[in-house]
């Protein structure tokens, strides 16, 4: 049932709600030992909303994208997605949700002894086994050509530059059209021409599937260019939130030193 | 009583080892099954590693017998040679030495593999992506090294022997089947039934070992040559310690 859903939403039957919260995070808490990573943070997000969570490295930015995605479980706190509370499900349900989520990890985590078409294929295979050939393929063409790189399909990921790796990470991302995409610094370990081409991607792709974007970095290039609203995230809490424009103009010199 | 450094780190990462392998009892059993993921493993964990231990296997069975034909000349009983070497090929050195090799090259290669896929995320992306990444990996390894090394052992028993037949061959002329028979002759159900029985532990003690140590890599590039060199030194000290453990159950039943 849930696939045939998310089937149904991959065609664009399903009416979308601009206002519609598909991301609610409340009081959330992590702590690893003494260290508290995440302390009370808040955070909603709106259907079609591009957000930009910036802060400094080790400020707990991936600890929390992969508490919202299910890789690590919070302490305490609500992750409401999708209209579901990610902390209330059994794993059949949490991978119906991550069908429907995109996840881009910062090292691209293309599966090495894969080549391009099995790892676009692989997500494919675990949540829809009964796709047809030629419905795999044309999701296959339709991802590759999104960025940009269809005729790496049987090429290995070694074979591929940074940029290149990353781009197929992003198709591997969107293979299975999803409703939301997390992006784990999207932009680290690249030159700033290729860090560039990736955000304008990203930016293309949410223009063409209206996808609601979290977007985890430290880059001001990728803030600036991707957000339509900054979250500021220091000593693990929901410290500012706002546009680049009205963040920019702060006197807060903790939110200051990001923009100086 | 405050325990040592070293004792508090080898008691945690034995509960952490004896959890893991709880684990994959717990799971291996149930739906969703990765057969397709396990017929490769088998493909990789038997069918690759036979050439080298079948090259390993003939060696130890054709310098063994060069090594006990000058004492056996020497107590007049050079004709035993065949039975002397069958009994230690097929009851020890063959399981024991076939399941060393197998912990250097599968050990390793399971726990470089799977400390490479958890430091570069790989682990995490097949969560995301629907699937158990603990049955697909570490459920698939461990049953192919539970199956496949009871096979490599047989057929390194085999070639080991063959290596003796040419090892006796060097000195004197003794015939293929007359050397099988005598083998066959002295080898009995109690024999051979032991040695199957523990190659399915090393098969397991191999597999478990090097996916744990693997599986819960860490400090990046450093962390994985240390998970594919500790996997081989902690499977190989395992082997000898079901070797002792099985030598014993073996007396207890009165198979010896």
């Amino acid at each position: 049932m849930l696939k045939q859903q998310h089937i149904e939403q991959i065609e664009g039957s399903k009416p979308v709600n601009e206002q519609e919260p598909v991301l609610q995070v409340s009081h959330l808490y992590k702590a690893f030992g003494d260290n508290k990573v995440l302390n009370d943070f808040n955070l909603s997000v709106n259907r079609g909303e591009r957000i930009v969570v910036l802060g400094k490295s080790g400020s707990g930015k991936s600890v929390l994208i992969k508490c919202i995605i299910g890789l690590l479980r919070p302490d305490s706190g609500g992750i409401r997605m999708l209209d579901k509370d990610i902390a209330g499900l059994s794993h059949q349900e949490l991978d119906a949700i991550r069908a429907k989520v995109g996840f881009l990890f910062q090292s691209n985590a293309l599966y090495d002894s894969m080549t391009v078409r099995e790892n676009l294929e692989f997500p494919l295979r675990r949540h829809w086994i009964q796709l047809t050939h030629a419905a795999v393929r044309k999701m296959l063409e339709e991802a590759l050509e999104d960025v940009g790189l269809a005729h790496t399909i049987d090429m290995m990921p070694a074979e591929l530059s940074g940029g290149m790796r990353k781009r197929i990470a992003l198709a591997r991302t969107l293979i299975l059209k999803p409703e939301i995409i997390l992006y784990d610094e999207p932009t680290t370990g690249l030159d700033p021409i290729t860090a560039r081409e990736i955000i304008e991607l990203m930016n293309n792709i949410h223009a063409k599937y209206n996808t609601t974007s979290l977007i985890i970095s430290h880059d001001m290039n990728c803030v600036r260019l991707a957000a339509s609203r900054i979250v500021v995230l220091i000593n693990g809490t929901c410290y500012a939130n706002g546009t680049w424009d009205t963040l920019t103009k702060t006197e807060d010199p903790m939110v200051k030193q990001f923009f100086e | 009583m405050a325990l040592s450094k070293p004792m508090g780190k080898f008691l945690t990462e034995t509960g952490e080892l004896s959890r893991f392998a709880g684990r994959f009892f717990a799971q291996w059993y149930k739906p969703r099954y990765e057969l397709g993921e396990f017929l490769r493993q088998c493909f990789i964990i038997g069918y690759r590693s036979l050439p080298l231990v079948g090259l390993t296997a003939f060696i130890m069975g054709l310098v063994l017998t060069m090594q006990l034909r000058p004492s056996m000349v020497e107590y007049g009983v050079e004709s035993q040679l065949p039975a002397i070497v069958g009994i230690a090929i097929v009851r020890e050195i063959g399981p024991v030495i076939t399941a060393l090799i197998f912990a250097g090259k599968i050990g390793s290669s399971i726990g470089a593999e799977l400390g490479s896929m958890k430091v570069t995320e790989q682990i995490d992306a097949m969560e995301v992506s629907g699937t158990n990444p603990f049955k697909y990996l570490v459920v698939s390894r461990v049953l192919a090294s539970v199956f496949m090394l009871p096979v490599l052992i047989m057929l390194s028993d085999a070639i080991s022997l063959y290596g003796a037949w040419i090892g006796v061959n060097i000195h004197s002329t003794t015939s293929f089947a007359l050397f099988w028979t005598q083998v066959f002759n002295i080898l009995s159900f109690s024999d051979v039934l032991p040695a199957f029985v523990k190659s399915f532990f090393f098969g397991f003690a191999v597999g478990i070992i090097g996916c744990f140590k693997g599986y819960n890599s860490s400090k990046g590039t450093e962390g994985v040559g240390q998970s594919a060199n500790s996997a081989v030194v902690v499977s190989s000290i395992m082997i000898f310690v079901i070797d002792l453990l099985a030598v014993q159950v073996t007396e207890l039943l009165g198979l010896n």
